[in-house]
């Protein structure tokens, strides 16, 4: 097992020189982001509170920042980055596939499930 | 005349065997396999969460609201606070997890050793907040009156601060005591009592000129909306029908009983993989120590409980942010 540590993060952007070394800077840059959702979390600032594609902007930026912190966690944590293209492929496609297939049904179905609430009649059968 | 067939003429040969395209051990990969699927389970309670959020969008807990407690400072409404630093403790125990398998690549039993320890108290501690979050969820603290509908209705003051059930209502003398299997039915159970009646409540909102109702549903603002003092009293006369104190599967003083219930779900199955995740550490903490992995000249079982450890810190980011902050 030859252990080439792939070691820089944001494409290259920073560099570190040991493994070691890139685990702590990985955990200061999940510690600003998780500071900064915490932060944003008990401010709730105004300016973040406008609609964007029917979501606050402020939980995009949380639900940004989350995958942010995940794709930091399996890069560098789990050493997805020192794993071949396949094994990457196999086990982050699917599951982002179905993650996602399996959100967006049942989101639509509860939002559908709200409207006949809310609005008082049955538009369709359901 | 040899007739067994000593080689296949395909050694080298993509199709020969002996192959390892992943560059991966089994274990390894299946540990890999394992998290996909563990992944996809966890999704499926996040986004059954999800669906049933949007089902009640209008009307769903606010969970600042609700997860306001930090050990130890007793009366402060610090939201997130506790939250964020179960979070850290996390990721923390992840980073002295890596820094184990980075030592167990070098050979460095010692250091192994002392990472591995430190990577179970950091679980140690997650769990033991996540039970005291849960004891501080169940006990509850304001109470509220739930309706015939299902819906609770909280108190505030005239500025909107949330009142305490004990702060305005007195309890009177009880007759009745809590039914349980020692002294009735001893196949039949009930719940505790709460501390007041419907009756008593109603006194004392009558008698408290402040006090006005909260409900459950959501206004322009982002905020729960306060009934006027005459709808108030009309609310809670017509239409509650129990107190309600903390939460449990059933009932929820914080609002719908869905968030209860997804609460102890999804936190519940999730605390239960950090406390598996321990209980794996541990055991190969005492492998380290025993040599075990020194003789096989191979820390890769290190590299493997990690890959499950990281990924409980992993599900745990999705949570907060799901069940948190968004």
């Amino acid at each position: 097992m030859a252990h080439a540590h792939k070691l820089e993060i944001l494409r290259g952007l920073i560099k570190f020189k040991s493994n070691t070394q890139k685990i702590w800077g990985v955990l200061i840059l999940l510690t600003i982001v998780t500071a900064v959702e915490v932060v944003l979390g008990i401010y709730k600032p105004e300016a973040l509170m406008a609609k964007v594609l029917g979501m606050k902007l402020l939980n995009w930026i949380f639900i940004i920042l989350t995958i942010v912190k995940a794709y930091y966690i399996t890069w560098d944590f789990m050493h997805m980055r020192d794993e071949t293209k396949a094994l990457r492929r196999m086990v982050v496609w699917t599951a982002v596939f179905l993650i996602c297939y399996l959100i967006f049904i049942l989101l639509q179905e509860g939002g559908y499930i709200e409207g006949v609430y809310s609005s008082g009649f049955v538009k369709r059968d359901f | 005349m040899s007739t067994t067939v000593v080689n296949t003429g395909t050694e080298g040969k993509t199709w020969g065997g002996g192959n390892q395209p992943l560059k991966a051990s089994y274990g390894k990969m299946m540990m890999w396999f394992f998290i996909v699927s563990d992944a996809l389970t966890f999704s499926g309670f996040l986004a059954a969460y999800g669906f049933s959020r949007f089902k009640f969008i209008e009307s769903w807990p606010i969970a600042d609201e609700v997860f306001t407690h930090v050990p130890f400072l007793h009366g402060q409404e610090l939201p997130m606070i506790y939250v964020a630093f179960m979070t850290f403790v996390l990721i923390m125990s992840s980073v002295t997890m890596v820094l184990a398998v980075d030592a167990g690549h070098k050979m460095q039993k010692t250091k192994v050793t002392w990472y591995m320890f430190l990577t179970i108290i950091g679980g140690l501690i997650f769990v033991g907040s996540q039970a005291w979050e849960w004891a501080t969820f169940i006990k509850g603290d304001y109470g509220a009156i739930q309706t015939k509908g299902g819906n609770i209705l909280q108190f505030v003051d005239t500025e909107g601060k949330r009142v305490a059930l004990g702060d305005f209502v007195v309890a009177g003398h009880r007759d009745r005591t809590a039914h349980e299997r020692k002294n009735g039915l001893w196949f039949v159970d009930e719940g505790t009592l709460p501390t007041y009646t419907m009756d008593e409540v109603m006194h004392g909102l009558e008698s408290h000129e402040n006090v006005l109702v909260r409900t459950q549903m959501i206004n322009e603002h982002g905020e729960k909306t306060v009934l006027s003092r005459a709808e108030s009293l009309k609310q809670v006369k017509e239409n509650g029908i129990a107190v309600v104190e903390g939460a449990n599967l059933k009932v929820n003083e914080y609002g719908s009983p869905l968030f209860a219930d997804f609460f102890f779900f999804i936190t519940g199955f999730h605390g239960f993989h950090v406390f598996s995740g321990v209980v794996i550490n541990i055991i190969i903490f005492f492998n380290v120590i025993l040599g075990t992995y020194e003789k096989r000249r191979s820390y890769e079982m290190v590299e493997k409980v990690g890959l499950y450890w990281h990924f409980v810190d992993l599900v745990w980011v999705f949570v907060f942010t799901f069940f948190y902050l968004v």
